[in-house]
């Protein structure tokens, strides 16, 4: 019983942890099945962690009351955030035709440096100490249902997660419903794979380009949201998304740019995040811990690589801009 | 000539900043209201005048952010350069910072070339750190039996084997089956990391003295030993970079390691046709790509910091590249891109105390100025017609030649 509660315990940690995760995969899978290989996640992240945290902070002391509106504002805020970094990233690379990976590095760089320095003169405005207030802290947190978190074993897993969980399985729902059943999500596909075919069949690439990368930064925006007022419950820490972005990237190879692949690895990400907390060993350092979610998306990469499966590779044309008159 | 002067002409009709729906041609509209064609010719001069301009617009840009936020832009630029090379003590520590920033742009430029994705420049340097500081450490634990001059000789030579090292593993695994690299040597930076942070737990290298978990001060505890000597204020590892920078100058242009790392990087085909050990290539590059930086984090643990900190490599990693790509991969022109970065970096430190601007304005800085530099290719490879423009264009071409 011991035992199943630990591991019960662990999966809704590891769920809850896995979200964000969840949130930016399935944006840069979107991204990438436009054939754009953003690397700027981690930035983006940064980008809508900062913007909605100080959405909700600046609605709460307007309205001088918490709760449902500072949250829908953080939400629109932080997925307009991910969305401008998206859009930087389109017209430099499908307009402008940039290199895709100095692009992406770039975006990294520059929304990390974002995050951080609106996030320390936010911290300044509120006089050293940014924090949103109890009632904007229960509408992000874990979800009463009443009776049904109390049903042993079911409750705990399914019943006991603040309300982004269930958000982010639907948009990977969707998404995957999207990109395999509708015919915008055919044509999504078909330029991500060959955007020349695309073009002659009629489908306008750089708006589906554009389209696919926006909206896909939008998600990675919600991620840092969920970063800054979930994770780190609504107090602005520098370095709050700590290397989540990059995860991210490494997740839609591990989940094969599959939506719904993407949940069950997330999750088994989030519970390697946090297996400190659940699983101690005798003797292993905490550092070492903290190793394991880099050490296993190395193996991940590895054997991705080693054993690769045609219909589940990498769209063909990511990475490479398309150029029309080169048809 | 007259090709010259006609481009000189147009490039002030752009708007720079514009992004044109260039690729939304429909077949039924007779003429789209702005089209791109590529020049045939570009000259220096156009070059660096599409360079100046995007340079202009990211610190107008820059200062557009700093107004929001109710600072004075004029102000907190001229406080940069103040605060960076006002004094020799701020311009030492400006070089300071300059100097791993070099080595590792080079060391990332090598692999660019070949378009390897090297993103690991953070690890690879952490990596060159914690291999010399363990025999520094081993040193200090045996009453410090170890002479200076030995010292260094092999705190090097282990900072470049764990560099190496670190270079190594993504090229083998790259090489032999495509695995992706930039994921990998980005992953090899968070393992560095935590690793340092393992060692900052173990009693025989922790400070005795300090309240938190802190590696000993190598400068104190080894009596000066493994501290590098200053010139002009600065520890010698400016002399070792410019050194650097130079021989990789040489050795990417003028050697046939060199040639074969350009043909690596323009079609991996084309190598193999050639009859190149493409394999070979990428992973000898990729070796003295990781010794290098292996070799920045020795400087920066001999030199620079006198001691191992997670925050040893600092960011650098990611910033190399941007040097390396705004020096387009030329190691002579990452030498005073370098020392700009440096100077942003240095100089918003400064702003942060003086005018309580974030210091994380430099990477805002840094990420605009390269999202300008990346914007402006566009503008020195293609020049855009505006619809009914080319008439226009006929009539200026006769007011130049006449």
């Amino acid at each position: 019983m011991n035992v199943l509660n630990v591991i019960i315990n662990w999966f809704n940690a590891a769920v809850s942890v896995g979200t964000p995760l969840l949130l930016a995969t399935n944006g840069e899978i979107l991204t990438e099945k436009s054939g754009n290989l953003n690397l700027g996640v981690e930035g983006q992240m940064y980008m809508g962690a900062v913007s909605g945290l100080a959405a909700a902070w600046l609605t709460e002391r307007w309205l001088g009351a918490g709760g449902i509106i500072p949250l829908i504002m953080a939400v629109i805020f932080s997925f307009l955030a991910g969305c401008l970094s998206g859009l930087i990233y389109s017209v430099l690379t499908v307009t402008l035709r940039a290199n895709q990976n100095v692009t992406g590095l770039t975006l990294a760089i520059f929304g990390t440096g974002f995050g951080q320095f609106f996030g320390e003169i936010l911290t300044n405005v509120a006089g050293g100490y940014v924090t949103v207030g109890s009632e904007t802290k229960r509408v992000f947190g874990v979800i009463d249902f009443g009776g049904l978190a109390e049903i042993p074993v079911v409750g705990t897993l399914l019943f006991k997660y603040n309300w982004l969980v269930y958000f982010s399985l639907i948009i990977a729902v969707i998404l995957g419903w999207f990109l395999n059943k509708t015919r915008k999500g055919l044509s999504l596909r078909a330029v991500g794979e060959s955007p020349g075919t695309a073009d002659s069949a009629g489908i306008n690439v750089t708006r589906y380009k554009y389209a696919a990368t926006t909206i896909g930064g939008g998600l990675c925006g919600l991620g840092g949201m969920y970063m800054s007022l979930v994770s780190h419950k609504g107090v602005w820490v520098s370095n709050c998304i700590s290397g989540y972005g990059w995860l991210a990237i490494a997740l839609v190879i591990f989940s094969t740019w599959s939506p719904l692949r993407a949940i069950y690895s997330s999750i088994i990400f989030g519970a390697l995040t946090v297996m400190y907390m659940r699983v101690p060993i005798p003797g292993m350092p905490m550092a070492i811990y903290m190793m394991f979610p880099y050490i296993a998306t190395i193996i991940v990469l590895i054997l991705t690589s080693i054993r690769q499966i045609k219909e589940h590779a990498q769209p063909a044309s990511t990475g490479f801009n398309y150029y029309r008159e080169e048809r | 000539m007259t090709d010259q002067k006609i481009n000189d002409v147009k490039i002030q009709e752009q708007p720079d900043t514009a992004c044109p729906p260039a690729q939304d041609m429909h077949p039924q509209m007779k003429e789209p209201l702005v089209r791109m064609t590529k020049r045939g010719t570009v000259t220096t001069s156009h070059k660096v005048f599409v360079y100046v301009i995007g340079f202009i617009l990211a610190l107008v840009v820059g200062a557009l952010m700093l107004l929001a936020i109710g600072k004075n832009p004029f102000l907190a630029y001229r406080d940069m350069v103040i605060g960076s090379f006002g004094t020799a003590i701020s311009s030492a520590e400006t070089i300071r910072i300059a100097v791993p920033l070099l080595i590792a742009s080079v060391a990332v430029g090598f692999a660019f070339k070949m378009k390897f994705w090297n993103i690991g420049a953070e690890g690879q340097i952490l990596a060159g750190g914690i291999a010399c500081s363990y025999i520094v450490v081993h040193s200090i634990n045996n009453n410090n039996y170890i002479p200076a001059i030995p010292l260094h000789l092999i705190m090097v030579v282990l900072a470049i084997l764990g560099g190496a090292l670190f270079g190594f593993l993504p090229a083998y695994f790259k090489t032999k089956w495509g695995t992706n690299e930039t994921l990998f040597t980005l992953m090899l930076n968070y393992i560095a990391i935590q690793y340092v942070i393992y060692l900052q737990s173990l009693r025989t290298w922790q400070d005795p003295d300090s309240i938190y978990p802190k590696i000993v001060d190598f400068a104190v505890f080894t009596k000066g030993k493994a501290e590098l000597p200053r010139l002009f204020g600065v520890h010698i590892g400016w002399i070792f970079a410019l050194i650097i920078a130079v021989l990789a100058y040489f050795y990417l242009t003028k050697t046939k390691h060199g040639y074969e790392i350009s043909v690596v990087g323009d079609s991996l085909n084309t190598a193999r046709y050639a009859g190149m050990n493409t394999r070979w290539i990428q992973i000898r590059t990729l070796l003295i790509s990781g010794a290098l930086s292996g070799f920045a984090g020795y400087l920066q643990v001999a030199g620079a910091n006198h001691t191992l900190t997670e925050t040893t490599a600092g960011g650098l990693g990611f910033t190399a590249i941007t040097v390396a790509w705004l020096g387009k991969l030329n190691p002579f022109i990452m030498i005073p891109i370098a020392v700009f970065i440096a100077m942003l970096q240095k100089g918003s430190l400064f702003i942060q105390s003086t005018m309580r601007i974030p210091a994380a304005a430099a990477d805002l800085l840094t990420g605009l100025i390269l999202f300008f530099m990346l914007g402006s290719e566009f503008f020195i490879e293609y020049k855009l017609v505006f619809r009914g423009k080319q008439s226009v264009s006929r009539l200026e071409q006769k007011e130049v030649t006449a």
